[in-house]
C-alpha cells in the first residue's frame, strides 16, 4: 500500500499542469472556475489548442490521436484539466461519439469524422432522450426506415444539450419495431442542416439555454450514416454511457470549486468578520472536502482496478462516481449561495440568457450563485439518474 | 386546544383560495410578470376591494382587525399561487412596522391608504455586511435643522422598486452592531438623494438596491434610537408569514409531484409504481405535514408578548421550514426528472421561491443558532 506516485508520474502531472495553465487563455479558465457559461467560440478555441498539442482526445485509439496512457496518467489528465478550469474536449465529441466511431464505425466514417471531431470542426450533439424515453431509454420511438439508399427519420428527441450549436447529431432510432426493445435500435449520424430537422430551445429554470427539442420530419440521410450494424445501436450506446458516467463525477472540477469557495468565503464580509469565520460554514466546507477526498480515493481504486482489464467495459462501481460526484457538485453550489447571503436573490440575465453575468448586484460572484444551484439539479437527473445508478449497483454489484 | 378556524376566518380562506384558483394559473402568472411593475396593479386593486390588504389592520384604520392567523391564511394561499404582488413587503412588513411603531397620527395617515391599495411600502433593512443580524446597521441618520438626514446603502429591498414609501433602519447613535441607536425612518421613495436600482429576483418577484445621499426623511416611527425591539417583533411576525407561504409552496410541490408520478410512464408502468419513489414521496408528505404543524405554532407564537419565547418559537419554525422546504423542493425536481428543470413547467418556480425564502431574514443555520442559544423549547 503506497499512496504516493512515482517521480515519473509526478513529472507527467507537472507538465500537464504547466501546459493547461499557460496555453489555455486565463479568461476562459476563470469563467469556468466562476461557474459562468462559455460561448461557442471559447469552447472551440480551447479544444483546438488542446488538439494542436495532441491533448484533446487522449482516450481514443492511438492511430486516431489517442494516447497510450496508464490509468494513472489518464487520471492526472482529467484531474489537472479540471482543476485548471479548462473546459476540455466537448464531451459529445471526445467521450461519446468519437470512441463509438473509432470502435464500431467504418473506415470511411473514421476518416471523415474522427479528425474533424477531435478538432471540433464538427460539433456533435446527443440525440438519445425523447419525451417518452428518459430513464427507459430503450423505449425510444423515433424511427428510421430504409427507403432506397436512405434512412428516413421521423420522431422527436429532447433535452439535446447545446443542440443550437451542433453541426451533427448522433441519433438512436428504432429500425426494427418488431424486435425486443433493445434489439431494434440503430445508431445513426445525421447532419443538422438536413431538411426536416427543427430545433426548438428549452429554457432551464436558471434562465439559461443549454437544452433543446429536436424534431425529425421525414429527414433523409444516406444509408452509410449508420454506425456498425443495424439494430445493434443499443450496444454501442451502452458502451459510451459508461464514459458519460465517469465524466459526470468531475472530481477535479469540484476540487477547483472548493478552492474558489474557500477564497470567496475568506473575503466576503459577514458581520464584523468574514464568512469563513463562521464555524458552521467552515465545518460544512470541511464536510464537502471530506466527501470529495473519499470520492477521489474511490476513483483511484477504480482506476487501479482497471489495470489489466479489458478497456471500455464500464465498471459498475463507476455508478458510485456518478452518484457521489453529482451530489458533491450540488453541495458546492449550496456553499456558494451561503457565501452570497441575501445577494443570492437578484436575477441578472446575461446576453446569452444564461442567468449569470458580471453586472449583477452585490459581490460579483453572487449573480451565478442561485442559478448554479438550480442548474446543477440536473446532474442527479441526467447521465442515468441517481435512482437508476442505485438500480445498477443493486443489480450488478449486490446481485438483487 | 382548538385548531379550527372561526367562521370569518373560514370565509376569508374560501374567498382567497377561490381568488387564487381563478386568477393565478401558471399562464396568468406569466402575464402578470410581464407587466411593467412585474406584477398586476389590477389584481392589487381587487385584493383591496376584497379587504385582503387590510385584513390584519385595526378597524379604526381601514382594516378588519385580524391578526397572525388571517395573515397565515392569505400567505398560504398566495404560496400556492406563487403570487407576485407586493403583499409581503407592503402589508406584512410595511403595515406591520407602522402598526407596531407608529403613533396614531402616522397610522391614520398611512394604514388606510395601504389597505385601499393606493400606497405601497417597502422595508429597507438588509445591508451588504449585515446579513441576518438586524442590529448590524451602518446606514446613518443625522438630525439637522430640516429633520433627519440619511446616508448609506441598503441591499435587496423587497419590492423596493415600486414602493411609494420606504421604511428605513438607520443608525442614530452607537457602534455598528449596538442594539441601541437604531431608528426607523419614513422616507418618500422619490425624495431627493434616494437612488433605486430595481431588478427581478430569482423567484420572479422584484427588489431594489437603494442608496441614500443626504436624503431627508419625512418622519420617524417611534424612538429614533430605540426601534430595534419593534423591528425584531415585526420581523418575527413576517417570518411566520413567510413560513405559512412556504407551507403553501410545499403542499403544492408535493401535490404536483404525486400527480405527475401517477401519469409518467417509464419501463411500461407509472413511475409511482416504483416503491423507492413512493417512499420518497411519503418523506416529502411527512415534511409538509410537520411544516404545517410548525407553521401553526410559529403563527400563534409570533404574537406572544414574551419577546424571548416569541423569537425562539419563530426561529424554530424557520428552521423546520428551511430544512423541509429544501427537501421537498429538491425531491420535487428529482422525482420529476428533466421536465422540472424547465421554465415552462411550474414546479421549478415553486422550488426557486422556496429556495429564496430559506435565506430571507436568516437562513436555517442562522435561526438554528438562535434557537440553540435561547434554551429549550419545552
Ligand atoms: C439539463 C439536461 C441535459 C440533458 N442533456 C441530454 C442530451 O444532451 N442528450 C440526451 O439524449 N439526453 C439528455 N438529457 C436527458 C436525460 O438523460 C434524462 O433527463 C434522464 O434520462 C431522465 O429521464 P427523464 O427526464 O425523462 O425522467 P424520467 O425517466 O421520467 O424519471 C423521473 C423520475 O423517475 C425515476 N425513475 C425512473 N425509472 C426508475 C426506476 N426504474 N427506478 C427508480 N426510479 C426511477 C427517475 O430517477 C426520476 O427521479 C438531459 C437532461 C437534462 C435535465
Amino acid at each position: 500500500m503506497d499512496l504516493n506516485f512515482t517521480a515519473e508520474e509526478l513529472a507527467f502531472r507537472d507538465e500537464l499542469r504547466r501546459f493547461f495553465r499557460t496555453e489555455i487563455p486565463e479568461s476562459i479558465r476563470n469563467k469556468v472556475l466562476d461557474g459562468q457559461h462559455l460561448s461557442k467560440d471559447e469552447i472551440v478555441l480551447q479544444q483546438r489548442i488542446l488538439n494542436k498539442h495532441g491533448l484533446a482526445v487522449p482516450g481514443w485509439p492511438v492511430e486516431w490521436g489517442g494516447k497510450d496512457w496508464t490509468p494513472v496518467q489518464r487520471y492526472f489528465y482529467s484531474d489537472e484539466i479540471q482543476q485548471a478550469g479548462v473546459p476540455g474536449g466537448l464531451a459529445f465529441n471526445t467521450s461519446m461519439v468519437g470512441p463509438v466511431i473509432a470502435q464500431f464505425g467504418s473506415e470511411e466514417q473514421k476518416k471523415k469524422f474522427l479528425p474533424a471531431t477531435a478538432n471540433l470542426d464538427i460539433w456533435w450533439c446527443q440525440g438519445f432522450s425523447e419525451p417518452g424515453a428518459g430513464s427507459d431509454l430503450a423505449g425510444l420511438r423515433t424511427k428510421a426506415e430504409l427507403v432506397g439508399d436512405e434512412w428516413v427519420i421521423n420522431g422527436q428527441k429532447t433535452w439535446t444539450t447545446l443542440g443550437q450549436h451542433a453541426d451533427w447529431i448522433f441519433v438512436l432510432c428504432r429500425t426494427d419495431p418488431a424486435a425486443k426493445k433493445q434489439e431494434g435500435i440503430s445508431y445513426i449520424l445525421c447532419d443538422m442542416k438536413t431538411k426536416g430537422i427543427t430545433v426548438r430551445p428549452i429554457q432551464t429554470i436558471d434562465g439559461g439555454h443549454e437544452v433543446n427539442e429536436v424534431f425529425f420530419d421525414d429527414v433523409r440521410v444516406p444509408k452509410d450514416n449508420i454506425v456498425g450494424q443495424p439494430n445493434k445501436g443499443w450496444d454501442y450506446a451502452k458502451f459510451l454511457l459508461g464514459n458519460e458516467r465517469t465524466g459526470i463525477a468531475q472530481v477535479g472540477a469540484s476540487k477547483a470549486r472548493l478552492k474558489r469557495i474557500r477564497e470567496l468565503a475568506s473575503v466576503e464580509p459577514a458581520g464584523e468578520g468574514r464568512v469563513i469565520d463562521d464555524p458552521k460554514f467552515s465545518e460544512k466546507l470541511a464536510m464537502v472536502e471530506i466527501e470529495l477526498k473519499a470520492l477521489e480515493m474511490t476513483q483511484m481504486r477504480i482506476i487501479a482496478d482497471e489495470r489489466g482489464k479489458a478497456k471500455g467495459k464500464p465498471n459498475p462501481a463507476s455508478s458510485i462516481l456518478k452518484m457521489k460526484g453529482s451530489q458533491i457538485q450540488q453541495w458546492t453550489t449550496e456553499l456558494v449561495m451561503e457565501i452570497a447571503g441575501p445577494y443570492v436573490m437578484p436575477f441578472a440575465l446575461s446576453d446569452e440568457g444564461s442567468g449569470r453575468n458580471e453586472t449583477g448586484y452585490g459581490p460579483e460572484f453572487a449573480a451565478a450563485a442561485a442559478p448554479a444551484y438550480f442548474n446543477k439539479r440536473k446532474v442527479s437527473i441526467y447521465g442515468g439518474s441517481n435512482e437508476i445508478q442505485r438500480n445498477i449497483i443493486a443489480k450488478a454489484i449486490l446481485g438483487f | 386546544m382548538d385548531f379550527d378556524l372561526s367562521d370569518d376566518q373560514r370565509m376569508l380562506k374560501d374567498s382567497v383560495d377561490r381568488l387564487i384558483a381563478d386568477k393565478y394559473s401558471f399562464e396568468q402568472r406569466k402575464k402578470y410578470m410581464a407587466e411593467p411593475d412585474g406584477w398586476s396593479r389590477e389584481l392589487w386593486a381587487q385584493y383591496a376591494e376584497l379587504g385582503l390588504l387590510g385584513v390584519s389592520f385595526p378597524e379604526a384604520h381601514g382594516g378588519f382587525g385580524g391578526g397572525p392567523v388571517e395573515n397565515m391564511i392569505v400567505a398560504e394561499a398566495f404560496g400556492k399561487g406563487l403570487v407576485l404582488e407586493p403583499y409581503f413587503a407592503t402589508i406584512v412588513l410595511g403595515g406591520g412596522l407602522i402598526q407596531a411603531a407608529g403613533n396614531d397620527a402616522q397610522k391614520a395617515a398611512m394604514l388606510p391608504e395601504i389597505a385601499a391599495g393606493t400606497r405601497l411600502v417597502a422595508f429597507a433593512q438588509v445591508e451588504r455586511a449585515s446579513r441576518y443580524n438586524l442590529a448590524d446597521v451602518q446606514v446613518t441618520a443625522t438630525k439637522t435643522a430640516e429633520g433627519w438626514v440619511l446616508n448609506g446603502e441598503k441591499s435587496v429591498v423587497l419590492h423596493g422598486d415600486c414602493a411609494d414609501t420606504l421604511l428605513v433602519t438607520a443608525r442614530t447613535d452607537g457602534g455598528r452592531t449596538d442594539r441601541n441607536g437604531i431608528g426607523l425612518f419614513v422616507v418618500a421613495a422619490n425624495a431627493a438623494g434616494v437612488t433605486r436600482q430595481g431588478y427581478r429576483t430569482q423567484d420572479g418577484c422584484r427588489a431594489a438596491e437603494i442608496s441614500f445621499a443626504n436624503a431627508l426623511a419625512a418622519d420617524v416611527l417611534g424612538d429614533p434610537a430605540g426601534a430595534l425591539p419593534l423591528v425584531e417583533q415585526v420581523v418575527d411576525q413576517a417570518i411566520a408569514v413567510l413560513c405559512a407561504e412556504a407551507v403553501g409552496l410545499m403542499g403544492e410541490m408535493h401535490t404536483i409531484t404525486v400527480d405527475y408520478m401517477k401519469q409518467r410512464k417509464q419501463f411500461g408502468v407509472s413511475i409511482s409504481q416504483f416503491q423507492v419513489l413512493q417512499h420518497r414521496a411519503v418523506d416529502m408528505f411527512v415534511a409538509v405535514e410537520q411544516s404545517r404543524s410548525m407553521s401553526l405554532f410559529g403563527t400563534v407564537m409570533s404574537a406572544d408578548p414574551d419577546a424571548k419565547a416569541r423569537s425562539r418559537a419563530v426561529s424554530a419554525t424557520k428552521v423546520q421550514i428551511g430544512k423541509a422546504g429544501k427537501l421537498v423542493g429538491e425531491e420535487a425536481v428529482q422525482l420529476h426528472g428533466g421536465i422540472a428543470m424547465t421554465m415552462e413547467y411550474k414546479v421549478g418556480h415553486y422550488f426557486k421561491r422556496m429556495t429564496m425564502i430559506e435565506q430571507m431574514f436568516g437562513n436555517t443555520d442562522a435561526h438554528l443558532a438562535k434557537v440553540a442559544g435561547a434554551g429549550s423549547l419545552f
